[in-house]
């Protein structure tokens, strides 16, 4: 009889979790069409996909009319670039929370964010934009993370209290920089682009900046996917993984730089977006559990859906359209203090 | 088959081990014998290379059945997951275990008994089912060296004999090197065919577990009195006990 019962139970969980993908897939097309659809012109549902839809079957002609010119110019490239986005920083996170074996990681905690919101902010006071603005993101984020795996580092090992203290006081130091740098930025040019900047948004999205984002975007994405078992082994203990055949230090800068990359390219393309990669694997995990071969492509499509619905309403909330940061720190910031809790509740300590 | 050969390593002024070579053979099972804070575990890291040696050299292969003292895997996997984890050396970089290694990680849960753990979350089990299926993990490397740290130190009595009965059942099979680490020298007596046993004073001594495991010795390697205890009949087996004076719990 409990025999039955387990194998009942198997059976509704294996189809529940073979069943969840395409339902998530679906609520990220269901997002984007709401987001295409939704704002100031209103471009009704229908009217999107048949745009879309010639669009698809004619990929040389231009827009003429007005919706189509919102639709193709304006909001596609916007929702994509937030789609992607959102994926990009929710993978990062949660690859990042698995070679730490802490949820509690993600690229703000670990300053990554500040780190590459620094480089960014140097290139505008600079004056460059595009691929150097992008790469001076990726360098500094990566030499954030590195500082707090320098710090966080005492006698061989690694414990998770300290790195994320080490993470706070790298975020705190460039967060500092980039103050300085406004302090000495030019007030009627280049204060003002940073300061938008840096507070996040998508509202300069174009197919150029979409282009320029995806690469990198998609190149770490592929190495979180193709690592994601990997990812499974790294979340052991050092000398376990070892046991196994894994090489933690070569495979665990794999996943950091792919992790800062993602992360670089967002804050490059998008200013510093925050709490995504925290809120999103911890809603992924409840859904898929902890194999990282379910929670990465989760936490992709999770994430897609997320930033795509905060960007929606951002820009349709008030007249105003309110930084993206502004709303995702409102829902963070609650949830990352109930995860602290729930996180030392469990384990007695750090 | 694995083991170490003229090493030695120290800590800053504390020497741990200087010239030794342990060797333990296809087919034999040695246990690493002596009370805390020894050295057992960091002898047990020198052969396996998690700890680099200040000299000499470890002749062990690359993929060994590793069973750690403690895992820290508080992953919500199942067990059957957790033991094809056993199979990752096999994979590459970018490899996903398939119905091959899922074959080989169920085999190895029926080798140690544990064919009922394959759904059960591990972070759900009783100590003695993660040694179960840890055991099956380092089984389902394919490795023909086994090594256990400390498999029965967290474990009740009733699971520290199914460990034990599990690792004598691996050994008299004569088909690996199985080495372990043991507060315990009627663990060797039940299991081991040779110890080495971390003496006081950084020495190191090692040999067959007939001529090893004497009340002289131990009382020497835990710095109390021993002797052995031959229950009645001809079937009794002899174990080994410490004095119990009472003198030493007194304040002068």
């Amino acid at each position: 009889m409990s025999m039955a019962l387990n194998q009942t139970s198997r059976r509704a969980q294996l189809s529940l979790r073979l069943g969840v993908f395409p339902a998530m897939a679906a609520g990220l097309a269901l997002a984007m069409l709401y987001a295409i659809s939704a704002g100031r012109f209103d471009v009704p549902w229908i009217r999107v996909v048949e745009i879309l839809w010639t669009r698809a079957w004619d990929l040389s002609g231009s827009p003429e009319t007005m919706d189509e010119r919102i639709v193709e110019l304006v909001r596609l490239p916007r929702v994509l670039l937030a789609a992607v986005s959102g994926a990009a920083l929710a993978v990062g996170g949660a690859a990042l929370q698995g070679v730490f074996r802490n949820p509690l990681v993600s690229p703000q905690i670990l300053g990554i964010s500040q780190g590459g919101a620094f480089g960014g902010a140097l290139a505008i006071l600079l004056g460059y934009h595009g691929v150097v603005l992008l790469g001076m993101s990726f360098v500094f984020g990566m030499f954030a993370l590195v500082l707090v795996g320098f710090l966080s580092r005492i006698n061989g090992r690694t414990e998770m209290l300290t790195v994320i203290l080490a993470g706070m006081i790298v975020g705190a130091f460039f967060a500092a920089l980039v103050s300085v740098l406004q302090f000495i930025a030019d007030p009627n040019t280049s204060l003002p682009a940073i300061v938008y900047w840096l507070m996040g948004s998508f509202s300069t999205a174009t197919w150029a900046r979409l282009g320029l984002a995806v690469p990198g975007m998609a190149f770490g994405l592929a190495i979180v996917w193709l690592l994601r078992y990997r990812l499974n082994l790294l979340a052991l203990d050092e000398a376990e993984a070892r046991s196994l055949g894994v090489n933690p230090d070569r495979e665990r800068w794999f996943i950091f730089v792919a992790a800062t990359l993602m992360t670089g390219t967002s804050v490059a393309v998008a200013g510093v977006i925050g709490w995504i990669g925290l809120v999103v694997p911890h809603a992924a995990r409840l859904i898929v559990g902890e194999d990282h071969r379910r929670l990465i492509p989760a936490s992709a499509l999770l994430g897609a859906t997320y930033l795509v619905l905060i960007d929606t309403f951002a820009r349709n909330l008030t007249a105003a359209e309110i930084p993206l940061g502004v709303l995702t720190a409102l829902i963070g910031a609650p949830v990352f203090a109930v995860l602290l809790r729930q996180h030392f509740k469990r384990t007695g300590a750090a | 088959m694995i083991g170490i050969t003229d090493a030695s390593l120290s800590f800053g002024t504390l020497q741990m081990f200087a010239g030794l070579s342990v060797d333990v053979p296809q087919g034999r099972t040695t246990a690493i014998l002596g009370p805390n804070g020894r050295g057992k575990t960091t002898l047990l890291r020198s052969i396996l290379g998690f700890q680099s040696l200040d000299r000499g050299r470890r002749h062990t292969p690359h993929i060994v059945g590793y069973v750690p003292q403690h895992s820290a895997s508080q992953a919500k996997l199942a067990g059957l997951e957790v033991v094809t984890m056993g199979r990752a050396a096999r994979l590459g970089l970018f490899g996903q275990p398939g119905p091959d290694d899922t074959e080989a990680a169920r085999a190895a849960l029926v080798q140690v008994g544990a064919c009922h753990l394959a759904d059960l979350r591990y972070d759900r089990m009783s100590g003695g089912q993660r040694q179960m299926i840890l055991i099956a993990r380092a089984l389902a490397t394919g490795s023909d060296a086994l090594v256990l740290d400390e498999p029965t130190s967290a474990l009740d009595l009733g699971n520290q004999a199914r460990t034990l009965s599990l690792i004598a059942g691996l050994g008299r099979a004569r088909e690996r090197a199985i080495l372990f680490t043991t507060h315990d020298p009627n663990h060797a007596l039940a299991v081991a065919d040779d110890v080495v046993l971390m003496m006081p004073g950084g020495a190191v001594v090692h040999g067959p577990v007939a001529q090893m495991v004497t009340p002289d010795l131990m009382a020497e390697l835990y710095g109390v009195p021993m002797r052995w205890v031959r229950p009645d009949g001809p079937n009794g087996r002899i174990a080994m006990l410490p004095e119990f004076t009472g003198k030493d719990a007194l304040c002068a």
